[in-house]
């Protein structure tokens, strides 16, 4: 499993790495951790002309608070981000998601932004961005430009990433002391990609819920967002947010498991995240 | 957790001073393998080797029409691109049948197919370049028309007249049928209160070795010598078939295997891709490796264990099974696997079945049909899996259908401890086993009482547990009845030569061959305690023709039964030798003497008289010292086989405890534990870890491993993400116990203990399973690998 | 600025190599054939089995899921240099005193993320051993005997 040949260019800046992406004509590919990429080509899943490594581009891969949001670099490493007590604070449901993001020598790697890039369906991340609401920063041949999580995931591996752009860092709201989060997923081996997996915030106002956001991955081309649970969650009971689920998630069957199933522990993860959103903060 | 304890030497015939027999000493020599200073086959280069790579059907069954290789030759790299046709030239085709399966059919399996590729991955056509990556580059280029053909997938259709045959000179799918029956099932079954009746579904799944499959095949036509460094478990078996298929004598071949990186039985087959690289050396006059990538082991290593048993038992209302009956029906691939044949599984679960228990009455029907997917053979305890979670599935079945405890109609059942000699329900002869001392031993091990009111407890807070047994039976150290009778030239009897160096050091050579199970160590023990040195001053030569005794390697776990037995009469055998040299020199009788502690010394006393390098010494260097007409002879060879049985059956018993939560189905494994009875053991660490090792690859069935295919044979989930294997943190800790029953057919007593960890362990968590969810009346599971899919379908959440 | 072979100078084992590699030749296949540091062992080839798992920069990483070419400039360690700095003796010693290893395939991958774990200090669990772990596959020991020289490990050198 050798890829095919390509040709490789260190990046040194990001103006540099857009204007190689734009020389190739679609068939250049930013590495940035590679745990994704370069499996893709040591399986000549894919056979780019260029490989354009932005490693070594500075400025980003740093995390910063800065206006109510935590802003984190694309290149900030796993385990850098796993490590951080910024986000630890900041934006719990993040730091519930990272220990299952593969194994440690995977984050040791992988970035933060090749993770929401690639947005791999049963990727923890993606679903993250999604549940806080946060933004993509975008750098291309035309400038800079910040894309909504909603806007963001478009279909299978398709973002609002052209072939020439580049993800330079994601921002999301920093916690409040009425920020809720809870995060579960199954998978068969820790590590894995999940079967089901689900990344919620909510609001707490007393003992209600506003600002519900559901985002499960593993149930589809992208992470989607489970609006009528959100609603039955917000307006009444988990029970309600369970019937509403139903009707939100159509899951594919894959190899891993059939529609059917990912329906049945969606809604098992549905109850779990629930309880955890409900809990008060100490 | 503390290092396994040493137990205490068992048999006085194996008395010997310093004994390490029942002592649990770490291997020798594997610090090479903590610096990462093994030496496996796929760390072998050669100078002018070309690395191959190898075209792949991408149909299941298809007519090879036409193969362009123009475009190909002109890649950069590449020294060669041989399609089937030009290789047979070189090689000659194989059939994977023997005499003693009777009506075993199977065509000829080129080592590159030439008109048709029978299954998905099948190799069409070789290319050899300077690295791998250009041999896959040129491969890329390699135009190949096929004209796709019908495929056959489904092993209950096989053999429907409708169905398309795959060979048709066979006539029909069939590979080989066996029916057996003993005793009077029908009237066991007419005389039962109750008969347990279901259909047990065992998904095809496959070794994945951590080091894939790797050759390097060297032909020097100036010696006009092959040399194949080849990490196989019989090297002897396989310098046979290099040569008899390239048309050598076989003491033009030499087979060598350094570091395995595992094998499992994986490697202990005829590969088309491997003949076919040894095929490719002798064409280009240049070394030539092949490494199988992981994507290609997925599609070419021997799958195993797909099989549909239909089953039955009789039992009375006091326990007493009256009556036992299966149909197995298996689908492997378009071939029957050389030289072994692929009829060999299925022929076991027809002998093992029932076999721990005194029922006679027994009948069963086995069918192996051809399929165009992945060729199917021998893998780690071969049928045993199926025979165990079958017979006590059904077992279990039983004891809840009639209301009694799981130990209990065990009790009632088991063959008594006393009863031996005895013979199994298929005919199987049994010398000595002990199902009911393992049995007491688990249960005191477990504290099964105390589990069992934990499992009353939290089930009334709706959380469930499961604890399921499996006692099982197993075949260690074969006779010839395996596969000699059959005509296959594969050996059963071993040899090993010891000789004592210049300084009075001991060199052992053993046909039986090193994965990792810990033969070399196996091999040292029995030599050192036999001879009378410490373990320091013995080194194994193993994995090389040309330098040790004809011998069967490792497989079927009778490394050391049978090649410690050879070991420990040759190590005997050479202290006599030393003793007479000694008691030459001394003016003693050597009777008289004996060797300890690598010295020799008076017998009655213990006092030393003269140590092994001054023995050396005068033998090799100042015979003109020794009396005339005294010739010293330092090294001797000692043969052995098993006479008295065709196999050394070994017993125990397996239990596992479980969570199933029923809302997502996910099950969590709390704990293991094995009691094994493999005859005198000579390292019970050793032991232990092959239990522990055996134990989690058939949790990996129970749970996790299975190729599935399409209905055009397509493997769906061919790569280490989606096939997934047992990793660290589902794992449960495993504790084994240990009840000695030595065989009487050899002086060591050892039986084998490779497979019985993967016997037991998949009837036993299949057991836990519906034991936990039977409260919440599931339909009970009877497929694996059980799946969270599969338990919420039998509690009909889905 | 882009090129199908790129010259690298990167320190392994602390010794300073200068190469000329294929922009497509990964880390490991540069140590084992270039250098014939054959310690490092393919697996998979595609990140999940941790056979190939060496250091870069201090941490472990994949072999396998990284280019020689992103290494220029690097520092990576192998099992041989690690081995012979003897940084992980008490290690190597308790996996052969508890036969925690059989092939030998999967231990210097084993070896190199146990010590990354041990190297935080403590005594992790056997849980969060085998969590730590969870991404290195063994198919000859069934891991219990694994877990057990961790923490064994651990233990002691938590007394030392």
């Amino acid at each position: 499993m050798k890829p095919a040949v390509f040709a490789y260019a260190k990046a040194r800046s990001l103006d540099h790495a857009i204007e190689l992406l734009g020389q190739h004509d679609g068939q250049a590919r930013v590495l940035a951790g590679g745990q994704s990429l370069i499996a893709t080509l040591n399986m000549r899943l894919d056979s780019p002309d260029l490989v354009v490594d932005i490693n070594g581009i500075p400025g980003l891969d740093g995390i910063a608070r800065r206006n109510g949001q935590v802003e984190i670099g694309a290149l900030v490493r796993h385990a850098a981000a796993e490590r951080s007590d910024l986000i630890k604070r900041q934006l719990p449901l993040i730091a519930q998601a990272m220990p299952h993001i593969g194994h440690p020598a995977i984050r040791n790697r992988g970035t933060i932004g090749g993770s929401v890039a690639l947005a791999d369906p049963a990727a923890e991340l993606p679903a993250c961005l999604l549940a806080l609401g946060g933004e993509v920063e975008i750098a291309g041949a035309r400038g800079r430009r910040m894309v909504r999580a909603d806007d963001f995931f478009k279909g299978l591996f398709d973002t609002a990433l052209g072939p020439g752009d580049v993800l330079t860092a994601i921002r999301l709201p920093a916690a409040t002391s009425e920020t809720r989060t809870g995060f579960a997923e199954f998978c068969r081996r820790h590590g894995d990609y999940a079967i089901v997996g689900l990344a919620a915030s909510a609001r707490a106002e007393g003992r209600s819920l506003h600002d519900v956001r559901l985002a499960f991955f593993g149930v589809g081309a992208t992470p989607v967002r489970a609006r009528q649970a959100e609603a039955g969650l917000a307006n009444g009971t988990v029970d309600a947010a369970v019937a509403g689920l139903a009707e939100d998630l159509d899951p594919p069957d894959d190899v891993q498991a059939s529609g059917v199933v990912k329906k049945q522990l969606a809604a098992v993860l549905l109850r779990r995240v629930a309880a955890q959103l409900m809990e008060q903060r100490s | 957790m503390n290092i396994v304890d040493d137990l205490p030497p068992v048999l006085t015939a194996l008395d010997r001073p310093n004994s390490y027999i029942g002592r649990s000493v770490p291997r020798p020599h594997l610090a090479r393998l903590t610096q990462g200073r093994g030496q496996y086959v796929s760390d072998v280069t050669l100078p002018r080797m070309g690395h191959a790579a190898f075209v792949r059907s991408p149909h299941a069954h298809a007519r090879i029409r036409r193969i362009g290789t123009e475009a190909a030759k002109k890649a950069p790299g590449v020294i060669a691109i041989v399609p089937g046709a030009e290789l047979a030239e070189v090689m000659t085709p194989w059939v994977g049948v023997l005499t003693h399966l009777k009506g075993i059919k199977s065509a000829p399996q080129y080592a590159i197919a030439v008109e048709r590729a029978c299954w998905q991955g099948e190799a069409v056509c070789a290319v050899v370049a300077k690295t791998r990556a250009q041999a896959e580059d040129a491969a890329e280029l390699v135009e190949v028309e096929y004209e796709e053909l019908p495929a056959v997938t489904d092993a209950e259709t096989a053999l429907d007249a409708a169905t398309p045959v795959i060979h048709l000179e066979l006539g029909d799918n069939l590979t080989f049928e066996r029916k057996h029956e003993a005793g009077e099932p029908d009237k066991g079954f007419a005389t039962a209160d109750t008969v347990v009746e279901t259909t047990f579904v065992f998904g095809r799944h496959t070794g994945v070795t951590n080091e894939p499959r790797a050759i390097v095949a060297d032909w020097n036509p100036g010696e006009q010598r092959l040399t194949v460094y080849h990490g196989t478990q019989a090297p002897h078996m396989m310098q046979n078939l290099f040569a008899k298929h390239l048309g050598l004598d076989e003491q033009q071949v030499r087979v060598v295997t350094k570091d395995v990186g595992g094998s499992f039985g994986i490697k202990v087959h005829t590969y088309a891709d491997e003949m076919a690289t040894v095929a490719l050396t002798k064409l280009l006059r240049r070394p030539v490796k092949f490494v199988a990538d992981r994507l290609e082991s997925f599609v070419t290593d021997i799958h195993a264990r797909d099989h549909r048993v239909k089953a039955r038992l009789g039992v009375k209302n006091d326990g007493t099974i009256t009556a036992w009956e299966i149909d197995d029906l298996t689908g492997i691939g378009p071939y029957s696997v050389y030289p072994r044949t692929s009829g060999i599984e299925a022929n076991q679960i027809v002998n093992l079945t029932g076999g721990p228990y005194a029922c006679p009455n027994y009948r069963a029907h086995a069918r192996v049909v051809f399929q165009n997917k992945n060729v199917m053979c021998q893998y780690r305890a071969v049928g045993h899996p199926i025979a165990t979670a079958v017979t006590e599935g059904l077992v279990e079945l039983a004891a809840v259908k009639i209301g009694m405890d799981p130990v209990d109609i065990r009790r009632k059942n088991l063959i008594p401890d006393n009863a031996y000699p005895a013979t199994g329900p298929s005919g199987i002869k049994f010398e000595l086993l002990s199902h009911h001392a393992a049995l007491d031993k688990i249960v005191a091990m477990m504290d099964y009482a105390r589990l069992r009111a934990e499992q009353e407890r939290l089930r009334r807070e709706r959380v469930y547990l499961g604890i399921g047994f499996a006692s099982f039976i197993e075949v260690t150290n074969p006779s010839a009845a395996f596969y000699g009778v059959g005509g296959a030239r594969i050996s059963s009897q071993d040899g090993a030569t010891v000789r004592l160096d210049a300084q009075g050091a001991v060199i052992c050579h053993t046909g039986v061959t090193e994965q990792g199970q810990g033969a070399e160590a196996v091999m040292a023990q029995v030599v050192a305690s036999a001879f009378g040195v410490p373990i320091e001053r013995v080194r194994i030569v193993t994995g090389d023709t040309d330098n040790t005794p004809y011998g069967g390697g490792t497989w079927a776990s009778r490394a050391a039964g049978i090649g410690g037995e050879a070991g420990w009469q040759a190590a005997k055998a050479l202290r006599s030798q030393v003793l007479a040299v000694a008691g030459s020199i001394l003016q003693a009788k050597p009777e008289s003497l004996d060797i300890r502690g690598g010295v020799v010394v008076d017998g009655a006393t213990g006092t030393e008289r003269i140590g092994l390098d001054e023995v050396a010494r005068v033998a090799y260097f100042r015979p003109d010292t020794l009396p005339p007409g005294f010739q010293a002879e330092l090294m001797a060879t000692r043969h052995y086989v098993p006479r008295a049985w065709p196999f050394a059956f070994t017993n125990g018993i397996q239990a596992s405890w479980l969570e199933v939560d029923p809302d997502s189905g996910f099950i969590t494994l709390l704990k293991h534990w094995c009691v094994e009875d493999c005859g005198t053991v000579i390292n019970p660490q050793l032991v232990d870890e092959q239990i522990r090792g055996g134990v989690v690859q058939g949790i990996g069935a129970a749970l996790f491993e299975h190729c599935r295919y399409d209905e055009r044979g397509q493997l769906l989930n061919g790569n280490m993400a989606d096939y997934l294997v047992p990793m660290a943190a589902e794992m449960p800790d495993i504790e084994v116990g240990h009840v000695v029953s030595p065989t009487a057919d050899s002086e060591l007593g050892a039986k084998g203990a490779g497979e019985a960890g993967t016997a037991g362990a998949p009837g036993s968590v299949m057991n836990a399973v519906n034991d936990a969810l039977r409260p919440l009346g599931a339909r009970p599971i009877t497929e694996m690998p059980m799946t969270p899919e599969v338990v919420l379908h039998a509690l009909g959440r889905v | 600025m882009s090129a199908r072979r790129i010259d690298i100078a990167v320190t392994v084992n602390g010794e300073a190599v200068h190469e000329t590699v294929e922009a497509r030749t990964t880390l490991v296949d540069f140590l084992r054939e270039d250098l014939g540091l054959t310690g490092s062992h393919v697996g998979c080839e595609h990140g999940v089995c941790g056979a190939c798992t060496v250091r870069v920069d201090g941490v472990v990483v994949r072999g396998c899921l990284t280019l020689a070419a992103q290494c220029d400039g690097a520092r990576v360690e192998t099992i041989e240099g690690v081995s012979d700095s003897g940084e992980i003796a008490d290690l190597q010693d308790a996996f052969h005193k508890r036969n925690a290893l059989q092939c030998g395939y999967c231990t210097p991958g084993m070896l190199l993320t146990a010590q990354e774990l041990l190297k935080n200090g403590g005594t992790p669990s056997r849980a969060a051993i085998r969590q730590h772990l969870s991404g290195n596959y063994c198919r000859c020991t069934g891991y219990h005997a694994i877990v057990d020289a961790v923490e064994a490990v651990a233990r002691a050198r938590g007394k030392a």
